[in-house]
């Protein structure tokens, strides 16, 4: 019976304590930088795009939400030829960002993405394509990638070697 | 007030006949309490607001809810209400009803003999129930006391558990 | 009195409590929220106030369904019982001198009379909806409330001798010198105690408990029947808060400065704060322990009560 009085007392006196809600729409709450929302498509720092179409992110998606397509073009650079994340199934699990190889994929903290019709939803690549680095900024993958896309040539990259002249008997 | 008794009088037959006459049991019950509350009414009209409101707090209120307590747990349907009907054969019911309609008639005799005095309607305070129940009346309401005493203690022996129901491991060590 | 004052009493009565009633979804869901740390609803006009509009509408525009296994009859009279037999409580509540609807001799019996056919909504609503939890709901209903009736009516027997009336206006008369919460403080407690268990609020809400029985007896119900459970609730709340001012807190009575209608609702809302309060800060006791602790514990108290007050009051008699 005392304990009850006590625990009635000290529910009553949270009527002092500070109040914890968020007045949303008005009040934003500052979310962390790894914070699992939006899924966006990065760019290189020279404006290319990161993704090359390796399919790793549709394969790692436990709900099968993304599609794509890759194809080619003249330079041999790989590229999506449509790219599209329904979000109406996306579970922000965040696993395509760690299965891209180039960084492309990320998940930004954002989460405001409502929408009156589900179709809405439907995020096609000039949607998700953002003019921006995202997390990973200077990084380039055809700087780094042993492949002559139009970026750089072969051999010429940071901490590459030069091509082993196959004509050449010397070491 | 005469209007209100003969309103009230008027409802409780028909509730009544409507409580003998249902299949649903529920339903029985509930023409029932229709039935205690225009007989509490009657009682208002009376003169005995007492007794009124204690027909409702005692039958309305507890008796009649432990009576549809019990039936809804019961789960009647309709292969019992076809038993009943098959009980419910004209040697079985026929003589009880000639009984009660002879007492009918006999009321109904009584009802249509002229007053001999008229009667008189006074409001009975719970002040003068309490004083004819615990002055008057006090050996009816000790015997009445002993009697509910009995069936308290006779419903505790009943429902005592002698047998103790054992875990199978526990069963050999004990 | 006229008439005409008489029904202008019964509507004035009839206005404010259902106001109130409707004002309490309001009222809880604020004072739940700020002893939970939140905020609660606070967008919908002034300090939220017309969340009050928003759920009626809501409820109205919900689909009124009858489950095809349901016995139709006695499904809709159900929510109407609730509502029916607590606003006959109030019948007998003198609000202050003279706004009182009917001054019966027999009040408190009537309140006694009217809250034990309260039952009945909750037995029938759960035995009509065929459904098992509220079949369980029901039952378990029904048992508590016909339990803590006994100790409702013994409790305020105590302030019965010391008024020597069941009228309820004779009540508050005789608390002019002292409230009967300091002459019978056990009888005040248990009676709030049987209260909520009359009403059936948390921490008691057993018929209903929302994490065994998915909300007990209204499983089935939607659209105005629920919402007519919803403010029978609310009016139980607001009785029983009222009948406690009444019969231990001196009703009316209190300093000049206020008149005496402020009064009553003052006090009044302090219990109606303290329910929800108990909501917010008590857990629900398992079923069992609940009946147990009314026969076991409450039952032996109100009689010890009864047995004391009754000595003391012929011993200062002679």
């Amino acid at each position: 019976m005392l304990s009850h009085l006590r625990t009635m007392w000290l529910v009553f006196l949270h009527l002092f304590h500070k109040r914890e809600t968020i007045q949303y729409p008005e009040e934003k709450i500052q979310l962390h930088p790894r914070w699992r929302g939006r899924i966006v498509l990065t760019k290189d720092p020279d404006g290319g795009e990161r993704c090359v179409g390796c399919y790793l992110c549709a394969a790692a998606c436990p709900v099968d939400c993304i599609a794509l397509q890759a194809t080619e073009d003249e330079d041999g650079r790989r590229y999506p030829e449509f790219f599209r994340i329904n979000f109406s199934r996306c579970i922000f699990c965040g696993y395509c960002e760690e299965a891209c190889p180039t960084y492309a994929i990320q998940l930004i903290p954002d989460f405001e993405m409502a929408e009156y019709k589900r179709q809405d939803l439907v995020f096609e690549k000039e949607d998700l394509l953002i003019d921006s680095q995202g997390k990973y900024p200077g990084y380039n993958f055809y700087k780094v990638a042993g492949l002559d896309a139009g970026v750089k040539e072969k051999g010429k990259g940071d901490n590459e070697e030069e091509p082993v002249d196959i004509k050449s008997l010397l070491p | 007030m005469s209007l209100l008794f003969y309103i009230s009088s008027i409802v409780a037959i028909l509730a009544t006949i409507m409580v003998i006459t249902r299949h649903q049991p529920i339903h029985a019950l509930l023409y029932l309490v229709v039935s205690f509350m225009a007989i509490s009414m009657i009682f208002l009209s009376l003169g005995a607001p007492f007794s009124a409101v204690l027909e409702v707090i005692v039958y309305a209120g507890a008796i009649i809810v432990l009576f549809i307590f019990v039936v809804m747990m019961l789960n009647l349907d309709k292969e019992t209400a076809l038993q009943e009907k098959k009980w419910l054969q004209p040697k079985v019911w026929i003589g009880p009803s000639i009984l009660a309609l002879v007492l009918l008639i006999e009321m109904i005799l009584l009802l249509l003999e002229p007053p001999s005095e008229k009667m008189l309607v006074t409001v009975v305070t719970p002040r003068q129930v309490a004083l004819s129940l615990y002055g008057e009346y006090i050996i009816a309401v000790e015997l009445g006391g002993f009697l509910l005493m009995t069936g308290i203690v006779g419903a505790a022996h009943i429902g005592k558990h002698t047998k103790r129901n054992l875990h199978r491991f526990l069963q050999n060590n004990h | 009195m006229t008439v005409m004052q008489h029904i202008w009493i019964v509507l004035g009565v009839l206005f404010v409590l259902l106001n109130i009633a409707a004002g309490l979804i309001w009222v809880e869901r604020r004072l739940l929220a700020m002893w939970q740390d939140r905020l609660g609803p606070n967008r919908a006009g002034p300090l939220g106030i017309f969340i009050v509009l928003a759920d009626t509408l809501k409820l109205f525009f919900k689909e009124d369904w009858i489950p095809p296994f349901a016995d139709k009859w006695v499904f809709i009279l159900a929510p109407a019982i609730v509502v029916g037999s607590v606003l006959m409580s109030f019948v007998i509540i003198p609000f202050a001198p003279g706004i009182v609807v009917a001054d019966l001799n027999i009040g408190l019996l009537f309140f006694l009379a009217m809250s034990s056919l309260g039952v009945y909504s909750i037995v029938l609503g759960g035995w009509a909806s065929n459904n098992k939890y509220a079949l369980l709901g029901a039952l378990r209903g029904a048992s508590q409330m016909i339990a803590y009736e006994v100790f409702m009516g013994l409790s305020v027997m105590g302030v019965v001798m010391l008024s020597r009336s069941f009228n309820l206006i004779d009540i508050v008369a005789a608390q002019e010198n002292v409230w009967f919460v300091v002459t019978q403080p056990v009888g005040f407690v248990i009676f709030f105690i049987a209260g909520i268990a009359e009403t059936h609020r948390l921490p008691f809400d057993i018929p209903e408990a929302e994490s065994e029985l998915i909300a007990g007896f209204h499983a089935e119900y939607s659209g105005m029947k629920f919402g007519m459970f919803f403010i029978g609730e609310y009016m139980g709340i607001t009785l029983i808060s009222a009948m406690t001012v009444t019969m231990f807190f001196g009703g009316w009575l209190g300093p000049a400065f206020l008149p005496p209608v402020l009064w009553f609702f003052l006090k009044t809302f302090f219990f109606i704060g303290l329910f929800i309060l108990l909501r917010a800060s008590l857990p629900r006791p398992r079923y069992d322990q609940l009946i147990e602790y009314g026969w076991k514990i409450l039952l032996p108290l109100v009689l010890v009560n009864l047995l004391v007050t009754g000595a003391i009051a012929l011993w200062l008699k002679s």
